[in-house]
């Protein structure tokens, strides 16, 4: 799953220090290679504006899975059948993967996950605010699959191509394993909508109704409000606009929402012959910022899960470090 | 209902219920790789109950499939052994107050595990084919459920001072309920009476506890009986939570 | 306050899918002893697929080369695999590991 954190990162203050030649040779043989579609790996030389960067957004992707496994995960008891008990178990463990694979790609940048993860539990590091919204219903969990999971693949799928590998290489093992979520969702809401009762049918319009708009919130800032975009996609960290993405989720999705059988909340949504593509209303963008500020629904208890998931297991943790030590030196002593 | 669906059953149910316990851990485990290595015991364990289940169903002949012997039983009827409905936070220091105890998980854990992999091994041989064929694929999974259980009880016993206190107090916890994993009566040529069990599980529970540098409790006389339906005070509400959707749906198709 | 040494070391995984093939390195966990690291590269990077060998390496102990523009291949005073702050700190008692 996706973060918007790319846009919403502070500008890098620009280190006040006179480069060398030799720097500024490596920086334009960097600018080269990027430019020529080549692949950076862990120890190559890079600046540290591009690493720093990288840092960021591939550690807040990181934290959007572990903190998107919890509103999932608030269905897992109340699944309506043994089969979609199985299918939502395995896929809130396939987003814990994920944020596994993410971590061990940032870790490669000189960060650790323990920093990561304080940088979560404080406060401090972000993560995709639509998880900030509550699963009310047994319908959402379809429709987070169907919208939620639908936006972040057209986030990722253009990640598979970053300029910097390890983060690269963990994409193509996300976005393999997240074509089946999006699937099961829609599979879900269709069984639903076509065989379900008018109580089921009615239940899976409300979820769409309050997951629509925070799900175009996923692609972030417009453009024009996104001034960090340019220098991320010249270097090939970030492939293709927010707006762009947006528009092209959304003439994606209504076609699908069709097949369904269910509306959009978007009054404005209408068919444009000329630009054939959807034109769709505007984001409530005080909603937008409220909610990436850490006002929405559900951020403070979705931190206070996390820190208290943390916390309770420093015994756990402790416990192991000290095992293995005392065999290590039993070892040593044999 | 005949014995041998009984018999089943009683396999079937304490799998399905031990699953729902283990996947309330999911996102709040106290380290990612955890996130990942309970879902995944949660999910065979699932597996097992849905094959379980739906040969109960059949054995039965009533025409119930495993959801709607999983979602539409009273609790009377639920033949699970009281340990495994027993919820994730036990009434004890080492309960951290938030509902999930790893120190109790973890003996859970490892005492079905072992229990599983010793009446899966039975089973195997079973004139019941269906069930000799699932019990020989779910003895896979249950060693390494035993393996990645135990290894946590030996590191958490011998671990630190404090987290030998906390699974010293998970043992003497669930002890009792232990005495109900030798309960069940045998069925001819379907399985062995559960006693038959006894003697090598508490020989592998005893070379544990060395291992793990923990104290064996003193033995309990207490009889628990979730195998005839007589379940702890925790059993109606986990069943409420988990058939909601089903009895507030009626008819609704998932 | 994120103490090095009370994190669980890093290991790199390595799987091999189908016999006949070589290992590959899919990525890292952390794990605080060796049969954890091997069951949770199982639980990680194994999920989908059956029949697999895994290699599990402490990170720190993978020395690599490091190719530079300047030609020379094997520079040894940059030997790790990727700049990671454990790397170069080990609890006193696991120095001999």
């Amino acid at each position: 799953m996706y973060t918007q954190a790319m846009d919403l990162m502070a500008r890098e203050a620009k280190p006040k220090v006179v480069k060398s030649a030799e720097d500024l040779q490596r920086e334009e043989a960097f600018e080269a290679r990027i430019d020529a579609g080549d692949f950076i790996e862990a120890k190559d030389w890079m600046p540290e504006h591009y690493r720093k960067t990288l840092v960021r957004q591939i550690s807040q992707h990181a934290h959007s899975e572990i903190v998107g496994m919890l509103p999932e995960g608030n269905w897992i008891t109340r699944a309506p059948t043994l089969k979609r008990k199985a299918i939502l178990l395995a896929k809130v463990q396939d987003e814990g993967g994920h944020g596994l694979y993410l971590y061990a790609a940032a870790e490669t940048l000189g960060t650790s996950r323990d920093e990561m993860t304080e940088a979560l539990l404080s406060g401090k590091a972000k993560y995709s605010s639509i998880f900030n919204y509550p699963t009310l219903t047994w319908a959402d969990i379809g429709v987070i699959g169907w919208l939620v999971d639908g936006a972040a693949i057209m986030n990722q799928v253009p990640l598979c191509r970053c300029s910097y590998a390890p983060y690269a290489r963990a994409m193509i093992r996300v976005c393999r394993e997240e074509s089946f979520h999006q699937r099961q969702g829609y599979e879900s809401l269709l069984t639903m909508m076509t065989h379900g009762t008018a109580a089921q049918k009615a239940m899976v319009q409300d979820a769409v109704n309050r997951w629509w708009w925070p799900s175009l919130m996923m692609f972030g800032p417009a453009d024009k409000d996104s001034p960090n975009s340019e220098q991320s996609m010249r270097w090939g960290i970030k492939r293709v606009t927010n707006d762009q993405l947006r528009q092209k989720f959304v003439d994606a999705t209504i076609p699908q929402a069709d097949i369904l059988g269910v509306t959009v909340p978007d009054p404005a949504l209408k068919w444009n012959v000329e630009r054939d593509s959807y034109d769709f209303g505007e984001i409530d963008w005080s909603e937008f910022w409220r909610v990436v500020g850490g006002e929405g629904p559900c951020n403070r208890e979705r931190l206070a899960a996390r820190n208290k998931a943390w916390d309770d297991g420093a015994w756990v943790r402790d416990a192991a470090l000290a095992h293995a030590r005392k065999q290590a030196v039993k070892m040593e002593a044999a | 209902m005949d014995a041998k669906t009984t018999y089943v059953l009683r396999l079937a149910d304490t799998c399905l219920i031990h699953s729902q316990r283990l996947s309330e851990w999911a996102g709040h485990a106290p380290v990612l790789e955890e996130d990942l290595a309970l879902p995944n015991i949660a999910l065979d364990l699932l597996g097992q109950a849905r094959a379980l289940l739906t040969h109960a169903g059949q054995l039965e002949g009533a025409g119930r499939d495993e959801d709607q012997l999983a979602f539409l039983r009273e609790e009377r009827d639920y033949r699970n052994i009281v340990l495994v409905e027993l919820p994730n936070a036990a009434a004890s220091p080492s309960d951290g107050g938030g509902g999930r105890d790893f120190a109790l998980t973890v003996v859970r854990n490892t005492a079905v595990s072992i229990w599983l992999e010793l009446l899966y091994g039975r089973l195997q041989s079973s004139l019941d084919a269906e069930l000799a064929g699932i019990a020989a694929k779910s003895l896979k999974e249950v060693r390494y459920h035993r393996q990645h259980s135990s290894d946590w009880v030996v590191r958490l016993g011998d671990g630190t001072d404090d987290s030998k206190a906390r699974m010293q107090a998970a043992l003497n916890v669930l002890w009792p309920y232990f005495n109900e994993l030798f309960a069940a009566e045998g069925v001819d040529g379907v399985g062995p009476g559960w006693n038959e069990l006894e003697p090598e599980w508490r020989a592998r529970w005893a070379t544990l506890m060395q291992q793990a540098t923990l104290t064996l409790p003193r033995e309990s006389a207490m009889q628990p009986r979730g195998i005839d339906g007589i379940h702890s005070e925790h059993m109606g509400h986990m069943l409420a939570t988990m058939q909601h959707l089903q009895r507030s749906y009626p008819g609704g198709v998932w | 306050m994120s103490n090095p040494r009370n994190e669980w070391p890093l290991w790199e995984v390595f799987v091999r899918s189908k016999a006949g093939l070589d290992h590959k390195h899919c990525g890292s966990l952390h794990a605080a002893d060796a049969p954890m690291a091997i069951q949770m590269a199982r639980d990680v990077y194994t999920r989908r697929q059956e029949g697999t060998s895994i290699w599990v390496v402490r990170s720190e102990q993978i020395v690599a080369s490091d190719p530079t523009e300047k030609g020379s291949l094997f520079d040894p005073a940059d030997d790790k695999v990727y700049r990671h702050p454990t790397f170069y700190e080990l609890p006193d008692e696991l120095n001999h590991m």
